[in-house]
Formats: structure tokens, C-alpha cells, sequence
């Protein structure tokens, strides 16, 4: 017969933690950075087709890092939230921070009452119109969420990159220096990252797109080898 | 007995006839409708073109209505019929494709985006049939073939490849004689653009419902064109400018 056994609920955050963050720490990392005509967001992803960074809506991207069936999930979750809402009420209603807020809620749901935590951290970042500046939200793994107006990073590596952005980042520079910023911050001094290791994508005022209201673009082969050149 | 007869007789039609008292209800507060919309195909693209007129019964219910709209970067979509349902019709196949294309991180094929449009008409029916009819035009440019592609519709949601051009609404026949007669293989875009203004002229000309050019409020026909670049719509000052044309035209052809 087996004795019913008793584990203290700080250990067993502390487990889980320490396996969403092990899971997070294997995979690459991701930054995300305001520049002079929008957003730019720059993942470590050699892939063409399994997107880190993907459209939410109008003015509103996803990136995400850990387990890509995980954050897969939860970007198609978000687009379904963004477009109901938006269909249902006006494009104008739907804005980031109930967007985040809803990914805190459903990550620090899982990861109290789930055997095993989600194993991601999930970027929101929205451009800014009239008043309302650039926003970048970060959600982690048990639902922590942070709002940036400059930068933001997740994945394994988080610390040391963000002291890199932060050594160099610049109010108002524009794409190709934030690009060549957020790349050699992600590199590191021991590596270098070619165009085709990078997915790259912009939110940017002056797209336009139809109307110009779909600010989302991805930047990618001839045209990223030239704002990184 | 006698009064239970009585009562079956009065109850019977009326619960079979609530399809018909949604019918009388409809014709008695009627609802706009939008009329007249073209398309045809020239040598770059696709030309989408609508009046700008709704009418409830024999009152004009819009001036300046429009029924030409994006359905995404590459497609238009056009509408005639129960304008209410019908716009409410278009936002939604806009929001499906828009939806799809961010999900699955690719476009549907032209074929796809029409076909989505008929099940759509088709869920409609029922409406269609208690008078609430829409009746879409859905054209685009098939990027994979680099030409302009036109689908007509019909109320249940039957939906057919036109080879050159298409008009639907109530001016439909006319705006259609008209393009028929001026259509050529490999048009230009001015020549294209003159021929589906001119339809929507003479379809105003010969049906109440369909609005001409009011040059007294500065309103014009709303007309797309769908290319390689994506969809766009001519400005304004463009379709009035040739609307001056056009009338000039036929003054100096009727002088002769």
C-alpha cells in the first residue's frame, strides 16, 4: 500500500518553475525593440515556415519562445480573441493590454493548477496611434506580466542579452541600427548570425497594406542581408 | 366539437404561415436594397464597379451608399440585394479571410475565397427565401495564374466562373448590354474603367433603382481595380472626370 506523501506547495512551485524555465532556457531567445517609425521584433529561428513572431491584428504582434506546439496554441487563441472582438465591436476596441492580460491569466492558471507548466514566454507588443505610445508586454511562463516602452527580451538567455540591448539601445534610431543592435545583442561577442538564422518583423507606421491598416511585415532574405549590411 | 374544428382551422395556417408573416412583415417596413454592380476582366486585372444608390420600395433609402468593398488585398467583392444583410455579409467574409491568412500564415486561393463566399450565401437561404435576398459579385486576381478571375452568384449559393465580365442587381441587364457590346479581349485600364461607368450610366438610364451620376452632391459610382498590386480603388476625381467625358460623348453623338 502506498503512504499518501505530503510536499510543500513552495516546493512544488519551485519544481515547476525550475522545469518551465529549463524548458524555455533550451530553446532560442527573442527581442523586441521600439525604433523611430515603430517596432521591430528579431527572433533566433532558422526555420522558414515555424513562425516565432506572427500578426495578432492591426497593430498588434505576437512572439513567442519555448515549446512551439505550446505558443502555437496560444497565438491562434489570441488572433480568434482579437478578430471576434474586433468583428463584434470596432477594430479600434481591440487593443494589447486585454490581450496580455487575458495570456497572464490562462499562464498562471496552468501553472498552478496544471501538473506541468506551460514551457513559454510570450511577447505582445502593439503599436502606438495619437497619444498612446509603443507597447510591449512580456508575459512569463506563470503569468508575470511587464510592460516595456523600450525593449523587451525573452528565452533562456534573457539576462545577458538584455544588457547588451540596454548598453546599446537608442530613443528614435531607426530599423537598420535596431536591427544590427537587437542581432549582435542575440549573437553575443563569439557568434555571428546570418539573415537566414533571423526572423525578423516590423510593426511600422507607413505600412501600407489595402488601407494602411495592417501595420504587420515580415522582413526577410535580399531585404534583411540589406538593413543588416 | 364544432368549436374544436373552429380553433384547429385558426391555428393550423398560422404556425405554418410564419414564413410568410416574416414575408408580409419585410413588405410592410422594407428594407434597403442595393442595386446595380459590374465586373469585368481587362488585361492587368479586374475592374469592380456599383452605384451608389439603395432604395426602400419605390423611396431612395441611400445616396451615397457603397457596394464595391476589399475582400482582402487581391479580391473585391461587390453587393446587390437586401443591403443589411448584405454588408453585414461582406464584413464577415472580410474578417474570414483576414482570419485565415494570420492563423495559417497563408492566403486562400482565389477558388478558396469564392468558394467560402457561396457557403455563405448559401447559410443565407433561408432569409433569401422570405425576400432578404443577397446576391454577391466576387471578383480578384489569382496571383499563382496573373490574371483577373470573376464568380457570379445566385441566392443558394451557386456560384459560377464568369469568363469576361458580370453584373448583378436590378440594372444588372442593362449595365450587362452594354459591357457586352464595348468589351474587348486585353482592354486597357482606361478602357475599362470608361466601360463600367458607362454600363452603370445606361443601367441608370433605363432602371429606377440604380442611382446615376448626381453632380449636384459631387456622388459617383464607386469603381475598384484589382491587379498585381493589390486591390485600389480610382479616386474620385477620376470617375467624375470621366463621367464628363462620357456625357460630352453622347451629347455630341445625339447632335450629329
Amino acid at each position: 500500500m502506498s503512504m499518501p506523501y505530503y510536499v510543500a506547495p513552495e516546493q512544488v512551485m519551485k519544481d515547476r518553475a525550475e522545469y518551465a524555465q529549463k524548458g524555455i532556457a533550451r530553446g532560442r531567445s527573442l527581442v523586441a525593440t521600439t525604433y523611430d517609425m515603430g517596432i521591430a521584433i528579431v527572433a533566433e529561428n532558422p526555420s522558414r515556415s515555424l513562425h516565432k513572431i506572427s500578426e495578432i491584428y492591426d497593430r498588434i504582434a505576437f512572439g513567442g519562445v519555448g515549446k512551439y506546439n505550446e505558443y502555437d496554441q496560444l497565438r491562434v487563441a489570441g488572433v480568434r480573441h482579437a478578430d471576434t472582438k474586433g468583428y463584434a465591436y470596432s477594430r479600434e476596441d481591440v487593443d494589447a493590454r486585454s490581450l496580455a492580460n487575458l495570456y497572464a491569466q490562462y499562464l498562471g492558471n496552468v501553472f498552478t493548477h496544471e501538473m506541468k507548466p506551460l514551457e513559454v514566454e510570450i511577447l505582445v507588443a502593439e503599436l502606438g496611434s495619437g497619444d498612446r505610445p509603443d507597447q510591449l508586454y512580456h508575459i512569463a511562463y506563470e503569468g508575470t506580466i511587464t510592460d516595456e516602452e523600450r525593449f523587451a527580451v525573452l528565452g533562456g538567455d534573457a539576462e545577458t542579452i538584455t544588457e547588451r540591448v540596454a548598453a546599446s539601445w537608442k530613443a528614435d534610431w531607426d530599423l537598420s541600427a535596431a536591427l544590427k543592435a537587437a542581432v549582435a545583442a542575440l549573437a553575443g561577442p563569439d557568434r555571428t548570425l546570418a539573415p537566414g538564422d533571423l526572423e525578423v518583423a516590423t510593426l511600422s507606421r507607413g505600412n501600407g497594406r489595402i488601407d494602411g491598416r495592417r501595420t504587420f511585415r515580415r522582413i526577410a532574405d535580399e531585404e534583411l542581408a540589406l538593413l543588416l549590411a | 366539437m364544432g368549436l374544436l374544428r373552429q380553433a384547429g382551422t385558426e391555428h393550423a395556417p398560422a404556425a405554418s404561415a410564419s414564413a410568410s408573416a416574416a414575408a408580409a412583415a419585410a413588405a410592410l417596413a422594407p428594407a434597403p436594397h442595393a442595386t446595380t454592380v459590374v465586373a469585368l476582366r481587362y488585361a492587368d486585372g479586374v475592374i469592380m464597379a456599383g452605384d451608389r444608390r439603395a432604395t426602400m420600395g419605390n423611396l431612395i433609402a441611400h445616396r451615397a451608399m457603397e457596394k464595391v468593398f476589399p475582400a482582402d488585398r487581391y479580391s473585391a467583392v461587390a453587393i446587390a440585394g437586401s443591403a443589411g444583410m448584405a454588408v453585414e455579409m461582406v464584413r464577415l467574409f472580410q474578417v474570414q479571410l483576414e482570419h485565415y491568412e494570420k492563423v495559417e500564415g497563408t492566403t486562400l486561393s482565389l477558388e478558396g475565397k469564392a468558394n467560402q463566399l457561396a457557403q455563405m450565401v448559401r447559410q443565407n437561404l433561408p432569409l433569401a427565401m422570405q425576400g432578404l435576398v443577397v446576391v454577391p459579385l466576387f471578383a480578384g486576381y489569382d496571383t499563382g495564374r496573373g490574371i483577373g478571375r470573376i464568380f457570379s452568384y445566385d441566392a443558394t449559393g451557386g456560384h459560377y466562373e464568369e469568363i469576361d465580365f458580370q453584373a448583378t442587381g436590378s440594372g444588372g441587364r442593362d449595365a450587362r448590354s452594354t459591357i457586352k457590346l464595348g468589351w474587348r479581349e486585353g482592354m486597357g485600364r482606361e478602357d475599362a474603367v470608361d466601360l463600367a461607368i458607362k454600363s452603370l450610366y445606361e443601367a441608370a438610364d433605363e432602371d429606377s433603382a440604380t442611382g446615376g451620376p448626381d453632380l449636384v452632391r459631387g456622388i459617383y459610382p464607386l469603381v475598384a481595380v484589382v491587379d498585381a498590386e493589390g486591390y485600389r480603388l480610382v479616386p474620385e476625381e477620376e470617375v467624375a472626370e470621366r463621367f464628363g467625358a462620357l456625357v460630352a460623348r453622347i451629347q455630341a453623338e445625339r447632335a450629329r
